[in-house]
């Protein structure tokens, strides 16, 4: 088991945990991701590390409400525990490779969307460690939804904050500030994008006509995380990659989004009445005309 | 008692079976065993051992089921092997023990398989348990992998005196035998279960969620956690597909994502959070145990089935009595057929596969009749599930993350038969991980292997 030692919630529909795990605490770096489980009967779902504290061998993670697995993960409290917790998985982000002084010269911009600001975290702390000022930009549907803004603000060289509904910060989408960064005479080197995938999608084609190098984070189905399965299968440079083991992390502007997409739907009916199954309990037998089912 | 037969073996009917997930095969009685045993001839130079891989005494605890002393049997088979139970249900014993069986020549081989089931089967019901350890000797080994090598070697090394450590990636212990081969011809809690808890019952100590070469390298295991020897088993996760167009399509999966969804998580059962794809037409690829598996959990989940494979009957790899269970059940079986596309339809679905037909040329290197392509001939079957089941290969994760550990062509890590001995020192490795994907009873042959192999390193260091 591994135990919860803080549990928020950030907004109504975004939770943050610190998790006992010694071991991939011990191990981990940025970009990496774990996959958990609740219980004995609960699904396996992957998780980026949203931090991680080596001495005290804890792990951070941030996730939204989506369906039934997230919903009962919801529900943990500070003193619970996970009933799996395994990682780290996935290839580090780049950065934590390269030469520090080849990327002290590099500007680099981050852009950040909904939940996706928890991944984008780590990795902007780790440069700010190491003397590494970047451009980060998070979007967030409306001001009530926005997370881990403080954080960000103390790692970040400059943080641009934009909601599509102009509730707070700047007003729509991410993609139209860092068309306003560019035309204002900033340059970058290199963009890294995560959020959801439509999100990432534009980001892409904007950054490929503004010839900006580009790496997203790709979050596939998965099931073991370790490339036993397949299920997480993308198409990158028209080449099929594994993303549990080849990513998350790929160069953006060879991704197949509109695939990926595709393959995200693959469980959505089934899925969808797991979730009003969790929510509901067990009254929900089809019928409601949405879910198409009545098994 | 037509002693040239087989003891007939009660079954569920196919009819029946085809819409459970229970086991397939309900195994001898008391009464049926004796009967079957009395058949052995005991032979002074027993061929049937010399099929086995762990060359378990077989007339020895034939004779003791014969006498009514079946923990006596249990005992004979122990000292070779750990996991009787589950090589009784699936060794592909025609080709091994009951291939060379003396009684074969004339009329059929006994039982030998069925036998060995029902003493584990017996011995487990009556909770006997496997001779303890020995007083621990204060060396420290770990294991990578949980699947038949692994816990062979864990179980033989307990018994020695070490201290033993499996560290298993996913979340449950078993390899194939939990993720893999299906409830309905393995057991998982009646069967897998009480395996692995014979093996703990020696004092060997599981930990999940280890992924060996992520959470912990085997040099920090060496040299930071203090253990003195490591053992590979880590299988041949790897699944293969076949580059064709369309195989991106939402309704392609391996087959070790269908079994694993269905084995592992327990999709099939209702209460399960994991999803599974419930396909009315589901064409499997392939043609070993995996694909039989992959089809038959399909059809149990309410599918018409297809088995699509490029050679003909004769050379189907999966175990006889599976394709025999298979065709009772209703899979048709699409011979001598290779598929070149997976057609979707405007969303991304699959919609069907078009195949071309195949006939047997010349023998290739494994000396089988290879296919070769019928001119003309393709045609397409209209299925919304494709499952692949191509075979796989050993996760590169280990090797790639251990200094001084040679693989081969195939990704294979290389060790020495005789003793899992590999190019690295105080490492051994056996199973699918060192001779790509085989069988369960190789790998508990491989797991023995490497365990004297490691004693023989600890005892000389
Ligand atoms: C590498 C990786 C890192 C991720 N990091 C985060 C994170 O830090 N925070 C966060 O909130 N979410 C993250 N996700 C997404 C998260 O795993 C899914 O939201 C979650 O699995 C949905 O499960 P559910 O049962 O609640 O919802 P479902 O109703 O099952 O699914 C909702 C959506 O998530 C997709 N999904 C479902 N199951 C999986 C699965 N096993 N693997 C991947 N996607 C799935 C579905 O296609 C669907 O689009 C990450 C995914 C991946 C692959
Ligand atoms: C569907 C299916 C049906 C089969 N049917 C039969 C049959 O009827 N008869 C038969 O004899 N054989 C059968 N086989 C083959 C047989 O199961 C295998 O040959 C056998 O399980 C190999 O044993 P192993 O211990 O080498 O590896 P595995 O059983 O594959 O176990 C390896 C274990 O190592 C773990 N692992 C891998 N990498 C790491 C890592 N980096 N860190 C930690 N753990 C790791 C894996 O998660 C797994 O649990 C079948 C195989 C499949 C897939
Ligand atoms: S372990 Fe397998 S090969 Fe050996 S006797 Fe038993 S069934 Fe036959
Ligand atoms: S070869 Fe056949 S008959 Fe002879 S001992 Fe073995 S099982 Fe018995
Ligand atoms: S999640 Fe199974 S191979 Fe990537
Ligand atoms: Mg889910």
């Amino acid at each position: 088991m591994y135990k919860i030692l803080e549990a928020k919630e950030l907004t109504p529909n975004i939770y943050y945990m610190v998790v006992e795990a010694k071991r991939v605490a011990r191990s981990c770096q940025p970009g990496q991701f774990v996959i958990v489980r609740t219980d004995e009967r609960a699904e396996r779902i992957p998780l980026t590390i949203c931090d991680y504290d080596r001495e005290k061998g804890t792990v951070t993670i941030v996730f939204q409400v989506v369906g039934a697995g997230t919903e009962f993960m919801s529900h943990l409290k500070t003193g619970d525990a996970f009933h799996d917790f395994v990682g780290p998985l996935g290839q580090p982000s780049e950065l934590v490779h390269e030469d520090k002084e080849e990327l002290k010269k590099k500007k680099i911009l981050f852009v950040a969307g909904g939940v996706g600001t928890a991944p984008v975290y780590p990795q902007v702390k780790w440069l700010h460690e190491n003397g590494i000022d970047a451009d980060v930009i998070v979007g967030a549907k409306t001001k009530s939804i926005l997370i881990l803004e403080k954080e960000m603000e103390a790692v970040a060289g400059r943080l641009f904050v934009t909601t599509d509904d102009g509730s707070y910060g700047r007003s729509g989408m991410v993609t139209q500030t860092i068309t306003d960064l560019v035309n204002e005479g900033n340059h970058y080197d290199v963009c890294i994008a995560i959020g959801p995938m439509i999100m990432m999608k534009f980001v892409c084609k904007l950054t490929k006509e503004l010839n900006i190098p580009t790496v997203v984070s790709l979050n596939p189905i998965m099931v073991d995380g370790t490339g036993m399965c397949g299920a997480c299968r993308v198409t990158v440079g028209g080449e099929v990659k594994f993303a549990c083991v080849d990513g998350p992390e790929f160069d953006g502007l060879q991704v197949n989004f509109d695939e990926a997409m595709q393959r995200q739907q693959i469980y959505k009916t089934a899925e969808g009445r797991a979730y009003l199954a969790a929510k509901e309990g067990a009254t929900h037998h089809g019928g409601c005309g949405n879910c198409g089912g009545n098994d | 008692m037509d002693v040239l037969k087989k003891t007939p073996v009660r079954e569920q009917d196919a009819k029946v079976r085809a819409t459970n997930f229970e086991e397939v095969c309900l195994g001898y009685n008391g009464e049926e065993a004796k009967e079957e045993a009395s058949r052995c001839i005991n032979c002074k130079n027993a061929q049937c051992m010399k099929g086995c891989p762990v060359s378990i005494n077989i007339p020895g605890f034939i004779e003791k089921v014969k006498n009514d002393d079946i923990e006596g049997a249990y005992q004979i088979i122990s000292e070779s092997s750990a996991l009787p139970a589950v090589c009784g249900r699936v060794c592909p014993q025609e080709s091994q023990c009951e291939g060379k069986c003396i009684r074969g020549i004339k009329g059929e081989p006994i039982s030998i398989g069925k036998l060995e089931r029902f003493v584990a089967d017996w011995a487990s019901e009556n909770g006997i348990k496997p001779q303890g350890a020995a007083e621990k000797n204060g060396k420290k080994v770990a294991v990578i992998g949980s699947g038949p090598a692994g816990l062979t070697c864990a179980g033989d090394l307990a018994k020695m005196g070490y201290d033993v450590t499996i560290f298993e990636a996913l979340h449950e212990a078993g390899g194939v035998l939990v993720y893999g081969i299906p409830e309905f011809r393995l057991p998982k809690t009646r069967v897998v279960a009480k395996e692995i808890e014979n093996v703990k019952s020696l004092g060997v100590k599981i930990e999940t969620n280890v992924v060996v070469g992520k959470s912990v390298t085997i040099d920090e295991l060496l040299n930071e956690e203090g253990f003195d020897a490591v053992f590979i088993g880590s299988g041949a996760g790897l699944p293969k597909f076949m580059g064709i167009p369309g195989e991106q399509a939402n309704g392609v999966f391996s087959a070790n994502e269908y079994l694993t969804r269905s084995n592992l998580m327990k999709a099939f059962n209702e209460d399960s959070n994991t999803p599974i794809m419930r396909g009315k037409k589901v064409a499997v690829v392939g043609g070993g145990n995996v694909a039989m598996d992959a089809a038959r959990t399909a059809l149990r989940l309410g599918s018409e089935v297809h088995i699509v494979y490029r050679r003909s009957e004769e050379e189907l790899p999966a175990r006889v009595e599976e394709v025999h269970h298979a065709k009772e059940e209703g899979i048709i079986f699409n011979l001598l057929t290779n598929p070149v596309e997976i057609l979707e339809d405007e969303k991304g679905w699959v919609k069907g596969i078009r195949c071309i037909k195949m006939e047997l040329g010349e023998p290739d290197e494994s000396g089988r009749r290879r296919p070769v392509e019928v001119p003309g001939s393709e045609f397409v079957i209209d299925v919304d599930t494709v499952i692949m089941s191509l075979g796989t290969s050993p996760n590169p994760l280990i090797s790639s993350t251990t200094k001084g550990l040679e693989i081969n062509k195939r990704k294979c890590i290389v060790a020495a038969e005789e003793n899992g001995q590999t190019s690295k020192e105080g490492v051994y490795a056996g199973g699918d991980a060192v001779t790509g994907a085989a069988t369960v009873i190789l790998a508990m042959g491989a797991g023995k292997a490497g365990a004297k192999g490691i004693d023989e390193y600890l005892r000389n260091k």
